[in-house]
Formats: structure tokens, C-alpha cells, sequence
């Protein structure tokens, strides 16, 4: 029976010093790595520790959290069923300029997930082929979860004709 | 006036905007717009417990040009309401609007970057129903509202 | 050369052959609430389609940062209209992880219970629009009268028919009403009926099985790829629930069965949500069994609000209790990922805390965003009418789709 604790040993071990930092609270353990090593972090998680689930991928802005050197993270919720166990890896990005690779190809959910975490955050995925908003409007100017976009800055959508009867590049 | 003598068949007098009025009011033809929980709640109201049907408002058409009473059901966002607007607008007149809940009508406890603070900022609304959502019994109650906004119309008015 | 019309012509005149493009939704009464799909039909087939979302993202995760914690427990009900009180009880859930405390044993089997009431209306309701999609409406109304019945028993329970607001941080707001135990216990009884008539009209009809068998298949991969969780994930053949894996609120002590089926079609979707029905009102009946007698808050006074009577009767209560509404509970800082399985697959809360009242980040780990995100791939091949059909039973719910 392998462990959140035995997992992240594991990463730790297997990478050494490109593990940014490690982090454990409450049992729950997880990983910041540098978005260079995410593509090999999460296939070693898949294939050697039997992650075989992407439960989750989520952007977090840390602005004025702490002094920490990076504003984003994205975080990586893995779940392995095989040996029902949990743990997150957390890419650190620096700014708005640091673009994360991509992984929807490992995983299609992550094509959605990371369209959300650019709406909302501004973070880019490379190598990703539609990146473009999917929760808000296409006439949405800024991100809505940034902590220094105000809550109840609204934006209007002007035209119906626009946004109804388009159609989308994806479908040609 | 002697008029009975000339028309042989029974008649009733009555003035025209009562009769249309009367035709309106016990057979609205409402377009459910839902979009969040109200719409859940508002399939209670459709079905076997509440039954809006006695009041006439049963036949729901998901066209809203064979509608004339428009149902809001549900918070409705920036990116939803153009599309309000023109379903809106594709309704023939005669038409009445009823908002359903506290999203709808005022954009409810969402006070944030992308709800609309109240179906009123993109089309007409004639009854605000409170309750979030609203209990089936409130929203027949609303119906019923319109009904008397119906029969004090004129319907000359509508063209 | 007869005319081409004409019936004993043998000429077979070319079909334009362009692919056609339409547009349904977001306001299309198939689509079950504000979806919207772009497909390009060649003939019936669907031989392109994509999906847009975002018509009903109404801000929880900005909303929820700006408030405190135990105020996001309505909003974390209107995320899922279907079955709200399990989303507010998983709320708690993750919240409770990330104090490091657990509520009382009372509240736990009361958590189980109306999580699996939420449940049952979840998939009652599901079914039952599906159905209706499908023309068979008859189901609906027997649906949505037990339906009702349930509906009452929350009434009797919190107060409200619908958004029930009844978890709370540490526990729920209020104990069980006298007798309630035992009404819920009737109508559990009754499910049995309501569902033995509905699965009678529709299980082995042939009209109901040609529409839906081999309809909408989620591969065992694809569900992986797509981490489709839930009654879609079990009906692909990933033999996996939350509830029984990594159990929480006491579910390691009911017996219950995990339905799972292998075709992973439109079918299979539907028979699972029944089946897990019938789960349900076990789980149910078994916690009815089992509830022990005792509080149902912690006791912690940084947590929970004191009782009225200390509140109007002593200084310390009126203290305590002023302090918690204006200045909330304070979680240590930290993050913590709390999952359990909702009605349609894993509901994960992933919370940052900085210490303070308000969390730093929440993010929700929808299922229905992961389930509807193979739809577009699931209806490509396939005819228009069943796309309607497999759209019902992946049962998205735009509130968690768009949150």
C-alpha cells in the first residue's frame, strides 16, 4: 500500500533538486516543480507510479500571499485508483510571460481545464490547440480570478448576432 | 333596443377587450427560459403535485414564437443575456414576462463580475417572484398575477 | 429514359453533399439547461461537434474567496440544483479537513442520509427528463412524484424544499424532528415501487432499448482520458466510488453494491443510475438503523455557535457567538483537497487558506465540466436524435459545469 508520503519520496527522490519545494499538510502531500519538468513529473507519476487519473487542474494567483518568487501555480490533482491514493504537483509561474506546457494530449480533460485556467488566470499552455476563454465572453477583457480583478467589475457582451451565430473555428 | 327581434339566434353582449382579455388570460402559452434551479423547480410546478394546468399555462412551447408569456428562470449571465434579448424579441406580441426568483429578478445573493443585477436591465419584467427559489405555489401565484394584469389591459394597446 | 422520379427509374440522383451546420442551444429545452453544442450534419450523422460552455458561470470561485467560510455554503448548494445538499455537505467536508476536525456521529449519519436523498432525486430527475427527451413522459411524472415525497421530508427536515442550507462547518444546524426518522423510513419504502414501475415501462422495452444501446459510448479510455467519474465512469466499466474507496462520514460500516456496467452506452448509464437508486435506499435504511443519540455540532467553540439560551442568557455566549458571525472561523494556513462522490462523480473542493476568514482559493472539481467534456466526441458518428438521447443521461448540470 503506497502512501501520499510514499509518493512524494518517491517524486523526490526521482528528481532530486528539480523539486522547487515539498509541501505536506494534514496527510496530503504535493510537489512545486518548475514548468519545464511538468511533462516529465507527470508521466513519471503516470506510468511508473500508476497516476492514470487527472482528477483536477486548477490555477491559484498568490499575489501578496507571501514572499514566495512565483505569482501563479498550477496545480495538478492526480489520483491513481490502482493504489487509491492522491497527490498534487504544483507548477510554479513566475508571471503572465512563463508559459506551461501543455498536457492535454496525456490527458483530454486537460484541453477544457487548461482553457479555464487561461480565461481565468492568463496563464498560457504551449502547444495547446484552442486556447482561447470558455467561461466568459469573448469580449471579456482581463482575467476574472487575478486577485487584482475587482469582484463586480462588470463587461458587458454587446452584440447577440456575434456571439450566437458564429461559428467556431474548431468546427471547420 | 329591439335587437333580439332581428337575430334569431341567443347572444351575449360584451365589450371586446373582455372577450380577448378573457381568450388571454386562461390560455397563456409560456416559454420557459431556465437556466439554473428555478428551471428544476418550475418542472414541479408543471408536473403532477402543483399542476399549472389548472390555471391554463400548462401547454409549455420551447418556441418563443408561439409563446406569449416568457417565464426567467434562473441567474442569467453576461454571456446569456444577449441571448435573452432575442428570445425576447422573438416573441410575438402580446407578451408578458415573469421572473422567477431572486437571480432573475435582481441577480440574487451573485453580486459579481459576470451575473446581470436583474433581468430589468435587458427586457421588461411584469411580475417579480421572490424565493430563491421561489416555492410552486409562489410561482402559480405569479401566473395568477398576470392573469389580472391581463384582464385590466386594453387590448387595443398590443399591436 | 424515364424520369428520374418516377418509380421504376434506376438513376439515383446525387445528394448535395455539403455538411450542414447547426447551432442547439443555449436556450434549446434538449439541452436541459444553457449547453450549447455546434454540430455539422452529414444527412442524420453527426460528423463534427463542438461544445461551448460558459453561459451559466456565475463567479463561485471569485464569490467564495470574497466571503467567509460558512457563508459559501448556498453557494456551494446552487452549484447543483439536482441534488443540493450533498454539494453544502461536501462543502463542510473539505472545510472540516482542513480544521482537522470531524463531526459527530449524528451528524454524519445525517449527512449520509440527505446526501443520498440528494442522491436518489439526482438520478430521479435525470431519468426521468431523459426519458422525456426520448417521448416517454409518463416517467417523468412518476419521478417527479416521489420526487415530492422527498422534497417533504427535507421540508420537515430544514425548512426549505429545495436549497436547504441545512450542513453546517462541524455538523448540521439542526437535529432530525421528532418521527422524521421514521417518515423517512416510509418513503423509502415507497422508492421501491416508483422505481419498479418506471424500470417495468422502460427496461426491457424494445422502443426504449433500440434508442439507447450502443448510444453515446464512453470507452473504459476515454472516461480515463476524460476522468469521467460517477454513475458515467461505473457504466464504462471503471469500477470506482468514492464511498467505498476512500469512505468518509461512516460509509465503511453500510453494506451496499456498486453497480458498474462494461458497455458504457447510453443504456447502461440510465440502468446504473437505477440501480444506484436502490443502493441509496439501503444506505438510507441502514443509517436510519444505525444513528446513535447525541449532538449534532462539535463543541468547539471556534467552529460551532453557541446555543441560543447562552447566547441570550451570558456574556460568554453573546461573546463567542458575536465573534464567529464578524469575524468567522479561521482554518490554519495551508491547502487541502477534500473529494467525495457526488451524485454524478467525484466533487472535489481544493481550498487555500492564508488563515484568515475568507479562503485564499477555492477551486471545485466539478464532475459534470469532466463528463460533458466527451460529449462532443461520444455523439460524433452518430445520429442527431441520439445525441439528445446521450446528452440526458451524462446528466450535466450547467450550474457545476460553468460554476
Amino acid at each position: 500500500m503506497m502512501t501520499e508520503a510514499d509518493v512524494a519520496a518517491r517524486v523526490q527522490e526521482h528528481f532530486g533538486a528539480r523539486v522547487l519545494e515539498a509541501y505536506s499538510f494534514r496527510g496530503q502531500h504535493a510537489v512545486t516543480i518548475a514548468p519545464k519538468d511538468l511533462r516529465e513529473v507527470l508521466i513519471f507519476l503516470r506510468d511508473v507510479l500508476k497516476f492514470e487519473w487527472l482528477a483536477d487542474l486548477a490555477g491559484v494567483d498568490y499575489l501578496g500571499f507571501d514572499d514566495r518568487e512565483w505569482r501563479f501555480e498550477v496545480v495538478y490533482a492526480m489520483l491513481s485508483m490502482e493504489n487509491n491514493v492522491r497527490f498534487r504537483v504544483k507548477v510554479a509561474v513566475t508571471d503572465d510571460s512563463v508559459s506551461v506546457p501543455s498536457v492535454w494530449d496525456l490527458w483530454a480533460i486537460a484541453n477544457w481545464e487548461e482553457r479555464e485556467v487561461w480565461d481565468m488566470y492568463g496563464v498560457r499552455f504551449d502547444n495547446h490547440p484552442n486556447l482561447r476563454r470558455i467561461l466568459c465572453h469573448d469580449e471579456f477583457v482581463g482575467h476574472a480570478l487575478r486577485k487584482d480583478y475587482p469582484i463586480n467589475r462588470r463587461q458587458k457582451l454587446s452584440a447577440p448576432s456575434e456571439s450566437i451565430l458564429c461559428v467556431r473555428s474548431e468546427l471547420a | 333596443m329591439g335587437l333580439e327581434s332581428h337575430v334569431s339566434q341567443p347572444f351575449l353582449a360584451t365589450r371586446l377587450d373582455e372577450v380577448i382579455n378573457w381568450g388571454r388570460k386562461y390560455s397563456l402559452w409560456p416559454m420557459p427560459f431556465g437556466t439554473a434551479c428555478c428551471a428544476i423547480e418550475f418542472m414541479g410546478v408543471v408536473s403532477s403535485r402543483f399542476d399549472v394546468s389548472r390555471f391554463g399555462a400548462e401547454l409549455v412551447r420551447f418556441s418563443p414564437r408561439q409563446a406569449d408569456l416568457l417565464l426567467v428562470m434562473g441567474t442569467i449571465t453576461q454571456k446569456q443575456a444577449p441571448v435573452l434579448k432575442q428570445i425576447y424579441d422573438q416573441m410575438p406580441d402580446p407578451k408578458w414576462v415573469l421572473s422567477m426568483g431572486a437571480c432573475a429578478s435582481s441577480g440574487g445573493f451573485y453580486d459579481n463580475y459576470t451575473t446581470v443585477q436583474g433581468i430589468d436591465e435587458i427586457i421588461p419584467v411584469d411580475v417579480y417572484v421572490a424565493g430563491c427559489p421561489p416555492r410552486p405555489e409562489n410561482v402559480i401565484g405569479a401566473v395568477v398575477k398576470i392573469m389580472e394584469k391581463i384582464d385590466r389591459e386594453k387590448a387595443a394597446n398590443w399591436r | 429514359m424515364s424520369h428520374p422520379f418516377s418509380k421504376s427509374s434506376t438513376e439515383v440522383a446525387p445528394l448535395h453533399s455539403d455538411l450542414l451546420t447547426i447551432n442547439i442551444g443555449p436556450a434549446h429545452p434538449a439541452t436541459h439547461g444553457t449547453l450549447r453544442l455546434q454540430i455539422q450534419l452529414d444527412g442524420e450523422t453527426v460528423a463534427n461537434a463542438a461544445a461551448e460552455i460558459g453561459y451559466l458561470h456565475r463567479g463561485f470561485e471569485k464569490q467564495a474567496e470574497a466571503c467567509q467560510y460558512q457563508l459559501v455554503i448556498p453557494y456551494a448548494e446552487r452549484l447543483n440544483y439536482m441534488g443540493p445538499v450533498h454539494n453544502s455537505n461536501a462543502w463542510c467536508h473539505a472545510c472540516e479537513g482542513l480544521l482537522g476536525i470531524e463531526p459527530p456521529a449524528r451528524a454524519q449519519s445525517l449527512r449520509v442520509i440527505t446526501s443520498e436523498m440528494a442522491r436518489i432525486i439526482d438520478h430521479a430527475v435525470c431519468i426521468g427528463t431523459n426519458l422525456v427527451d426520448m417521448g416517454a413522459l409518463t416517467n417523468f411524472w412518476y419521478m417527479y412524484n416521489y420526487r415530492e415525497k422527498i422534497y417533504d421530508l427535507m421540508e420537515e427536515l430544514t425548512g426549505a424544499r429545495m436549497m436547504v442550507n441545512y450542513a453546517r462547518i462541524g455538523g448540521v444546524c439542526l437535529d432530525a424532528p421528532e418521527g422524521w426518522l421514521e417518515s423517512a423510513r416510509r418513503v423509502m419504502a415507497d422508492l421501491a415501487e416508483v422505481l419498479g414501475e418506471v424500470q417495468g415501462l422502460v427496461s426491457r422495452n424494445r422502443i426504449f432499448m433500440d434508442r439507447t444501446q450502443g448510444v453515446g459510448v464512453i470507452t473504459r479510455e476515454l472516461a480515463i482520458s476524460h476522468s469521467v467519474t460517477g454513475p458515467c465512469g461505473r457504466a464504462a466499466g471503471v469500477n470506482w466510488d468514492l464511498r467505498k474507496a476512500q469512505p468518509y462520514w461512516g460509509y465503511e460500516k453500510y453494506a451496499f453494491d456498486v453497480p458498474v456496467e462494461t458497455t458504457g452506452d447510453t443504456y447502461a448509464r440510465t440502468m446504473v443510475r437505477f440501480r444506484e437508486m436502490e443502493e441509496s435506499r439501503k444506505i438510507i435504511l441502514q443509517a436510519i438503523d444505525a444513528i446513535k443519540d447525541g449532538p449534532v455540532m462539535v463543541s468547539d467553540h471556534l467552529v460551532a455557535l453557541p446555543p441560543k439560551d447562552k447566547v441570550y442568557n451570558t456574556m460568554e455566549g453573546l461573546i463567542n457567538h458575536f465573534k464567529l458571525v464578524m469575524h468567522g472561523i479561521r482554518p490554519p494556513r495551508g491547502e487541502f483537497y477534500s473529494a467525495t462522490e457526488g451524485g454524478n462523480g467525484e466533487l472535489g473542493y481544493y481550498i487555500v487558506s492564508d488563515g484568515g476568514p475568507a479562503a485564499w482559493r477555492v477551486r471545485i472539481r466539478p464532475p459534470c465540466f469532466a463528463n460533458y467534456s466527451v460529449f462532443p466526441k461520444i455523439i460524433t458518428g452518430q445520429l442527431v436524435a441520439d445525441a439528445v438521447a446521450a446528452l440526458g443521461s451524462i446528466n450535466v448540470i450547467a450550474g457545476e459545469l460553468d460554476r
